[in-house]
């Protein structure tokens, strides 16, 4: 089976991803000699519509480093490109350390985490 | 800037022909050209390139395209003109701020077509409310994802959740009662009665969206608006057209979003 491919936002036009963290997970990427796409600012190519959204979906499973799994999703539909839940896994660059975001993108099994549902969360108590 | 401008690829190859880069040089060589704007596949297989980029010591992968050594001197040169053969977008011509519908969570109440000044939002030939010209959004500006009563419209470069895209709390949705309030500046219970449909809810509609009432609405919600979120940014509300180009906006806004509710 194939790998998983991997794409990797980098969020250049705003600081909302820790730079010491987007910068260690594309360090490791490039450490790791595994094939990747690097974009700089995957919001940019929703609105664009960019054909890279579609290849990317277009041959199994698909890993990417970004920000919020529920963001990703609807950027991709935005762009005309309706990400598979089960074949798809976000790594939230936003809320999760080097060390988990490149375990799970290096690592050859899948764990689909795409938002499937509009329930709200409960909230926690206070 | 242009949406339709498209984003330049470039393919960062180290196969047969290239010599294989220290991890270090690969990390700086990406990061620079996402700095760029670019977007940059390392892999073997080029996929949608449009520029080759590697240290060639023999073989030109592909003399068809664009081979760019790295480290010359021409290489920003060769890299510009790539970007204008495909009339791909300049670096950072746009920061890419605009609203994201999250569509498990629209009603398709168009509370935010009505909103908007702007034009951002449109509808699709099914009357389902769409993000038509994202370039037209004012960068850091959240507010219309405030006038939504279902927290559907995300803005993933928001600082705080759920509008940066973060799960969707109970304790949100309470706060969406404060939108409804917000909303009924803009006649919300019109807009209530609206999603019935009735036939009230049409005669209402028409009396009330005239273009003075839609003017003292939007002035309203805007300062109500300034005084609970402090994040619209000043240069947005200072940059909003003159009173009659609002009145005449809303009102275009207004019959965009009446037409997409088939009243
Ligand atoms: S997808 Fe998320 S991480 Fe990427 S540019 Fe947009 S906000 Fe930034
Ligand atoms: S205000 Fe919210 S629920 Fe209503 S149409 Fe807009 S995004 Fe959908």
């Amino acid at each position: 089976m194939t790998p998983p491919r991997i794409l990797y936002c980098h969020c250049q036009y705003a600081q909302v991803l820790p730079s010491e963290v987007k910068e260690g997970v594309l360090r490791k990427l490039c450490e790791s000699g595994v094939a990747f796409e690097a974009v700089a600012d995957l919001c940019e190519l929703s609105a664009r519509k960019d054909p890279l959204l579609k290849e990317l979906t277009s041959n199994g499973g698909l890993k990417i480093a970004a920000c919020y799994p529920r963001a990703v999703k609807w950027l991709f539909s935005a762009g005309g490109v309706a990400l598979d839940p089960s074949m798809t896994e976000i790594c939230n660059l936003r809320t999760e350390s080097i060390e988990t975001a490149i375990d799970g993108l290096l690592r050859p099994e899948l764990h689909p985490n795409l938002p499937t549902s509009a329930k709200a969360e409960p909230s926690s108590p206070s | 800037m242009a949406l339709s401008e498209p984003i330049l690829h470039v393919a960062l190859y180290e196969g047969k022909g290239a010599r294989a880069l220290a991890p270090s040089e690969r990390f700086e060589t990406i990061r620079s050209l996402l700095s760029k704007g670019v977007a940059v596949r390392r892999a073997d297989d080029p996929g949608l390139t449009d520029v080759w980029i590697g240290d060639f010591v023999s073989l030109v992968p592909d003399p068809t395209t664009t081979a760019v050594s790295i480290g010359s001197d021409a290489f920003d040169g060769h890299l510009s003109e790539s970007r204008q053969k495909k009339g791909a977008a300049a670096t950072a011509s746009w920061k890419p701020w605009f609203p994201v519908i999250d569509y498990d969570r629209c009603t398709n109440c168009m509370q935010c077509l009505s909103f908007c000044l702007f034009g951002v939002y449109g509808v699709d030939s099914d009357r389902k409310l769409q993000v038509q010209n994202q370039d037209q959004c004012k960068t850091n500006c959240p507010a219309c994802s405030r006038v939504c009563p279902e927290a559907a419209i995300m803005f993933p470069k928001y600082k705080a959740g759920p509008i940066n895209g973060d799960l969707v709390s109970d304790a949100d949705l309470q706060r969406e009662k404060m939108k409804v309030d917000i909303s009924s500046l803009l006649g919300g219970d019109v807009y209530a009665l609206l999603r019935e449909r009735s036939e009230k809810a049409r005669s209402r509609f028409s009396k009330e969206r005239d273009s003075d009432k839609a003017l003292a609405e939007r002035q309203k919600c805007l300062t109500k608006l300034a005084s609970v979120a402090s994040d619209i940014p000043p240069e947005v509300l200072a940059s909003l057209p003159s009173p009659e180009e609002i009145a005449r906006r809303a009102e275009a806004a207004a019959a965009k979003a009446k037409a997409a509710l088939g009243l």
